[in-house]
């Protein structure tokens, strides 16, 4: 999936990738556009666009007013023009007032009119907790989305996989939801919120290629093959049950699973049927939560492979707390908790 | 302290209930020909009169009056009636199938013909318009109108566009400039802001036309459309089609009390004009300019076009449950029908015999179009889509899921 010229790599953090990603889009495709809150001049609360006006102009990449409606409504509208944008919502918490354009017109244009219309835009979202962002710059709302016919959600866990996952997703003729978990902006975050933050530059997927490239969607990855017990996770928590399987001694195998919906179904269904053990790890809450779905496809699927409960490991059923910050999110404790009972299981 | 009564909690009503009719004095009304035609680069604020204005151009003896009148041959005045009449025959014709169980569902446009088919006269080939579901009259007033095609949707049969996944009236053509429509309201004036934006962003000449109703303007993607329209002065023209009516609820619960829809244009800084959306020459005058304007890069218009919503809500609405039976025929502007009828027999150019030999001719056009459109089935006959269709469009290509999941319909029929 790379161009052969695109081989220079540089290290990057999973801003300057998200950025490098949206840079070269516009660079290739004169449909795409880039706008939202304080995303042109200013270059973004988190910086994810700086530099982009400068050197695309205004007329590519412009500041927004507060409106998440306003922001998906126009680009559905210019998606039916012809364009391609890749807007910003500048939390996810706050993408709620977009969520009828998202689900009732995004989603469904391309069904509705049978092809007669399309919607070629991914909104671009900052998600997770972890930052002690409180209630409502911390949420996960993922499954809001994945349960959502049309739509597809991504989330990326480093800077190699946030670059080609969002060029993917900026190429691709379906609406994308893209979930970047801003605690994993600047470097990995396993959990270990007492230990000093570790920069992207000593990781191996910082290693980011200058030019074009994608990570295919609908594609899985295995981050630590294992004999075990399989963890799905994604985002943030694929750090987490890394740390969590290293501390716990457990064989893990985990998956980050990159594609929320439509995903990977095959390398999760054969890593389960090998280890017949399943843990399923994310931050956003538990009930009706993706997990219930993994946890129904693996059920499905593995039912005469599996040697114990699938477990699940979740954020609780609460608003995201400020102060109980580390005892809401799903740390390497409680997921290597989760390993051990799933193997004495 | 001074004693104060209780609050109390206003809750606007109509006038007009089952049983006693409507007192009409709640609409600003203006004579015909006396509101100045500004030029089209007129700054937004210079226009904030015509908000609370009406223009109008047709009098009552059906004569031209004003600055509004526009300049156009009797020939488009002509083509102009004939589409008003086609939209009535075809409302009448649908109607009576839905009664038929032809289609599950059917949304007249009686009364509001004249906003749609002008506009279909003044707009250009490319431009785009984003309707509501009342706006059928910007399709059959087209050369190419397509009215087989149309009814083939009313019916889900095989012949429908959007393969029996829509509910009938929710049309789709890009090829004729009429977006996808929505059920959910108001979504689309935003969406035609955007298309507006895309338009400039590319260095096109291309217009958005982005329709509401009177009541959907309390929906919050109205307020975000005219904010980005003004912010990015989107060549796009709102349309605010106030029929005075969202289903039971008269325009005052909407916010129309004591003020005009116009005037949320004129308060956003958008150049607003409020136009008697039963008057044709009116209609095809104001967007005509509003046309211009937003060509021009000068930026969007807002108009309230002001109109009566003659017949149901829907085929599965009573109005005589909510309103008086005889409104229609008490609202103060009138049929567009009979005062471009008349106002055309005045200047010599169509009489009365002409008259009913066009309607008797769009009725057979109709009745045509409906007995080829009926060759490929109606919603209840074996001429439907294929199951199978369904699970198409979702996405781009279809998805592991989606073709698992076709393929257990497929077996649970025992195919």
């Amino acid at each position: 999936m790379r161009d052969t010229n695109s081989m220079n790599t540089a290290p990057m953090t999973m801003i300057q990738a998200l950025r490098s990603a949206m840079d070269v889009m516009l660079t290739r495709d004169p449909n795409v556009v880039v706008y939202g809150q304080d995303v042109g001049y200013f270059g973004g609360v988190f910086r994810c666009t700086e530099g982009l006006q400068q050197k695309h102009g205004n007329q590519r990449v412009f500041d927004a007013p507060i409106s998440e409606g306003g922001i998906v409504g126009t680009a559905v509208g210019m998606g039916a023009y012809g364009l391609r944008p890749v807007v910003e919502i500048q939390f996810a918490d706050y993408v709620y007032p977009a969520t009828d354009q998202i689900v009732s017109e995004a989603a469904r244009l391309r069904y509705r009119s049978a092809g007669d219309f399309t919607c070629p835009l991914t909104i671009r979202m900052p998600c997770g907790g972890g930052i002690y962002g409180g209630q409502t710059h911390s949420q996960s709302p993922e499954a809001i989305f994945t349960q959502v016919c049309g739509l597809r959600t991504v989330m990326p866990s480093n800077p190699y996989d946030a670059k080609g996952l969002l060029i993917a997703s900026i190429e691709n003729n379906d609406p994308v939801i893209f979930l970047e978990p801003k605690r994993l902006y600047n470097g990995p975050f396993d959990g270990h919120h007492e230990r000093p933050v570790v920069p992207w530059s000593k990781h191996p997927l910082g290693e980011v290629p200058e030019g074009y490239y994608t990570v295919p969607l609908d594609s899985a990855r295995i981050t630590r093959p294992g004999a075990a017990v399989t963890v799905i996770a994604y985002g943030t928590m694929v750090h987490v049950a890394e740390a969590a399987a290293n501390e716990s001694g457990v064989d893990a195998e985990i998956i980050d699973l990159r594609s929320l919906w439509p995903l990977d179904l095959d390398t999760l269904v054969t890593s389960v049927k090998k280890t017949g053990r399943c843990v399923i790890v994310h931050e956003a809450t538990r009930t009706n939560g993706l997990g219930a779905e993994l946890m129904s496809l693996v059920q499905e699927h593995c039912f005469y492979h599996l040697e114990a409960p699938i477990e699940r490991v979740t954020g609780w059923d609460t608003p995201y707390p400020h102060a109980q910050e580390w005892s809401y999110f799903p740390g390497p404790a409680r997921v290597g908790a989760a390993l051990q009972r799933v193997m004495e299981a | 302290m001074p004693q104060r009564k209780p609050l109390h909690l206003h809750v606007p009503e109509p006038t007009g209930r089952p049983g006693h009719d409507t007192d009409f004095s709640y609409l600003p009304l203006s004579a015909a020909g006396a509101k100045r035609r500004p030029p089209v680069d007129v700054a937004a604020a210079q226009t904030n009169d015509l908000a609370f204005a009406l223009i109008r151009v047709l009098d009552d003896d059906g004569r031209a009056l004003g600055p509004w009148a526009p300049q156009v041959d009797a020939a488009l005045l002509q083509r102009g009636l004939r589409a008003m009449l086609l939209t009535r025959a075809f409302d009448a014709r649908m109607l009576i199938a839905q009664r038929q169980k032809k289609m599950s569902f059917y949304m007249q446009c009686l009364g509001e013909e004249a906003i749609a088919c002008a506009h279909a006269l003044a707009i250009g080939d490319g431009d785009m318009c984003f309707p509501t579901y009342r706006q059928q009259g910007l399709l059959l007033t087209r050369e190419d109108n397509n009215m087989v095609e149309m009814i083939c949707q009313l019916y889900s049969n095989e012949r429908d566009p959007m393969k029996g996944r829509q509910l009938p009236v929710m049309y789709s053509s890009k090829k004729q400039g009429f977006f996808s429509i929505s059920g959910n309201l108001a979504t689309q004036v935003i969406q035609g802001v955007g298309w507006a934006m895309a338009s400039a962003i590319k260095g096109d000449d291309k217009v958005a036309s982005a329709w509401i109703g009177d009541g959907a303007t309390a929906e919050a993607d109205f307020h975000t459309a005219l904010t980005f329209a003004h912010v990015y002065r989107a060549p796009v023209i709102i349309n605010v089609v106030n029929n005075q009516w969202a289903i039971s609820t008269f325009q005052a619960i909407a916010g129309g009390e004591g003020t005009t829809f116009a005037a949320r244009g004129a308060g956003c800084g958008i150049a607003s004009l409020r136009v008697d959306g039963n008057d044709f020459l009116a209609c095809f005058a104001a967007t005509k300019w509003a046309l211009e304007r937003a060509r021009s890069g000068f930026g969007p218009t807002l108009i309230e076009w002001v109109t009566y919503r003659a017949g149901p809500h829907s085929t599965s609405d009573d109005p005589s449950k909510y309103r008086p039976a005889n409104d229609a025929a008490r609202f103060p502007l009138g049929d567009p029908i009979e005062r471009l009828k008349k106002h055309l027999i005045g200047l010599g150019a169509w009489s009365d015999e002409e008259h009913e030999v066009t309607k008797k001719a769009m009725e057979a056009q109709v009745a045509a179009a409906q007995k080829e459109a009926e060759q490929f089935g109606t919603l209840t006959d074996a001429h439907g889509q294929s199951a199978a269709s369904m699970f198409e469009d979702v996405y781009e290509h279809m998805p592991a899921h989606l073709l698992r999941q076709r393929q257990e319909l497929q077996l649970g029929q025992g195919a």
